[in-house]
């Protein structure tokens, strides 16, 4: 049993809020490099140059890459051969808050959804827990943007319309979107599971490195496949017309119920940001 | 074609812009976003008076992140605009010119925007440090309880925006796209 104390947890949790802000991953920027040199629409050409110089001001200037610094999603994989030390809710909260205040980031969570009062310190964060073999906590950051979370979307498909249903659903959920998350985007589809945990699938799609494709052939063509008809679309960047409509397309899956096909759409910004740690 | 204009001196020449064209903007921007439009309007139905001239004037959707010493604000994109679809045609009734944001408007608001001589403007969603740069000064004009959605007067150089509805109400959310389609499929690419 290794004990890891809840201050190292809550500092851990404060620099990654602002290293995600400020930092966009390698991974994505490549890829919005990528398209730059391939997008054939000059003004789209022009945007994927100005959105990656955006970045390097960021860096430059200790500045967020984007105003919208999100909702701070915390991705915990628990060692259970790990003992903390103090409350792990409220140093990952605590984190939040440090890191928000510190790293002068906007505080955008409002305490509840109707009264709608801002809480003043961007708490509370979502967590989502995972317990896994080991005596190592990994944490990873990804501060969630609304402007795309808002065009997200989840559909109870009927096991009948199958692949192609989910196809049309997911070409819809992006096509419906169109400007208003921010394209170039991501998107995280979550596959099965039920009604949340297709939800949660989608959202930790999000997670993964662009350039890495679906263990399992079937979905890593899937993701080809789906990527190159939302590209076909037209939309863009920024939507005004391009090529460059997604960077990439991830499908999480998991068993579901033989009466069930749950799709989960979560779409991400071109800043789709992430900061990991492993204590 | 790229348009100088500054506000609001030259409101006479936002008839002349097109969806589609470059602006760099500079003058006077107020910053206004959901919670600060709710209370304009709500200001409106109590017969109040308002915050600044809206007649005339330019508003930016959004919500800085706070500056640190070296700036005269933080990370500064726009935000989404559809959400003050709900609030923007009595804006526009009012005299308000310009509205800067990103992603489509409702046919109410482009409606509101032709019969207004207005425009709306587009800044690079999720480019928070590049649209900063062109703000030179942020001050606080009221709502501060707001938060990051009060209501700022910003003084702006050379902001780069695109023409997305101009005043004869061509949308290049839909031009846009279309363009690139017909030039995919005259290259033989689709």
């Amino acid at each position: 049993m290794r004990t890891i104390n809840a201050d190292l947890i809550r500092e851990t949790v404060a620099k990654l809020c602002i290293k995600a802000n400020r930092e966009l991953p390698s991974d994505v920027l490549e890829a919005i490099k990528r398209a730059e040199v391939t997008e054939p629409w000059p003004e789209a050409k022009r945007i994927l140059g100005l959105l990656s110089e955006n970045v390097a001001l960021a860096n430059d200037k200790c500045l967020p890459i984007c105003q919208d610094t999100g909702m701070a999603c915390v991705f915990v994989e628990l060692g259970q051969d790990v003992h903390i030390e103090g409350d792990f809710e409220t140093a990952v909260n605590d984190g939040v808050r440090l890191g928000y205040e510190e790293g002068l980031l906007r505080k955008s969570v409002v305490g509840d959804p109707l009264r709608r009062v801002n809480t003043g310190d961007n708490t509370p964060a979502l967590i989502s827990l995972h317990l896994v073999p080991g005596d190592k906590i990994r944490i990873s950051v990804m501060p969630k943007g609304f402007g795309s979370e808002n065009m997200s979307a989840l559909k109870m498909l009927k096991p009948s319309d199958g692949v192609e249903g989910v196809k049309r659903f997911v070409l819809d959920t992006v096509t419906a979107a169109g400007a208003n998350p921010c394209p170039p985007i991501v998107v995280g589809v979550g596959i099965g599971g039920s009604f949340d945990k297709s939800a949660n699938l989608a959202k930790k799609a999000l997670l993964r490195p662009l350039d890495e494709r679906n263990a399992d052939e079937y979905y890593a063509e899937l993701e080809v496949e789906l990527l190159a008809a939302i590209n076909a679309s037209g939309i863009g960047p920024q939507g005004f017309g391009g090529r460059t409509t997604a960077l990439a397309l991830a499908i999480e899956t998991m068993p579901t119920h033989v009466a069930g096909l749950p799709v989960a759409v979560n779409i991400s910004c071109h800043a789709t940001r992430r900061a990991v740690a492993e204590l | 074609m790229e348009h100088i204009i500054n506000v609001p001196a030259d409101l006479e020449k936002l008839k002349e812009l097109r969806a589609g064209d470059g602006v760099l903007l500079s003058g006077t921007v107020y910053t206004a976003r959901d919670a600060a439009h709710k209370r304009i309007c709500e200001a409106m139905d109590a017969g109040q008076e308002l915050p600044f001239e809206l007649c005339g004037s330019a508003v930016y959707y959004v919500g800085p992140t706070p500056a640190p010493d070296s700036c005269a604000i933080g990370a500064a994109g726009p935000t989404t605009s559809g959400r003050m679809d709900a609030y923007s045609p009595r804006l526009l009734d009012a005299g308000l010119k310009i509205m800067i944001g990103k992603g489509e408007r409702n046919e109410a608001v482009k409606a509101a925007i032709v019969r207004n001589g207005a425009v709306y403007l587009a800044a690079i969603g999720g480019a928070g440090a590049l649209m900063a740069a062109s703000i030179e000064s942020a001050e606080l004009v009221c709502w501060e309880d707001l938060g990051c959605e009060a209501v700022r007067r910003l003084t702006v150089r050379n902001m780069p925006l695109t023409v997305a509805i101009d005043s004869l109400g061509r949308d290049l959310y839909e031009t846009g796209p279309e363009a690139y389609l017909r030039s995919e499929d005259n290259n033989g690419l689709r």
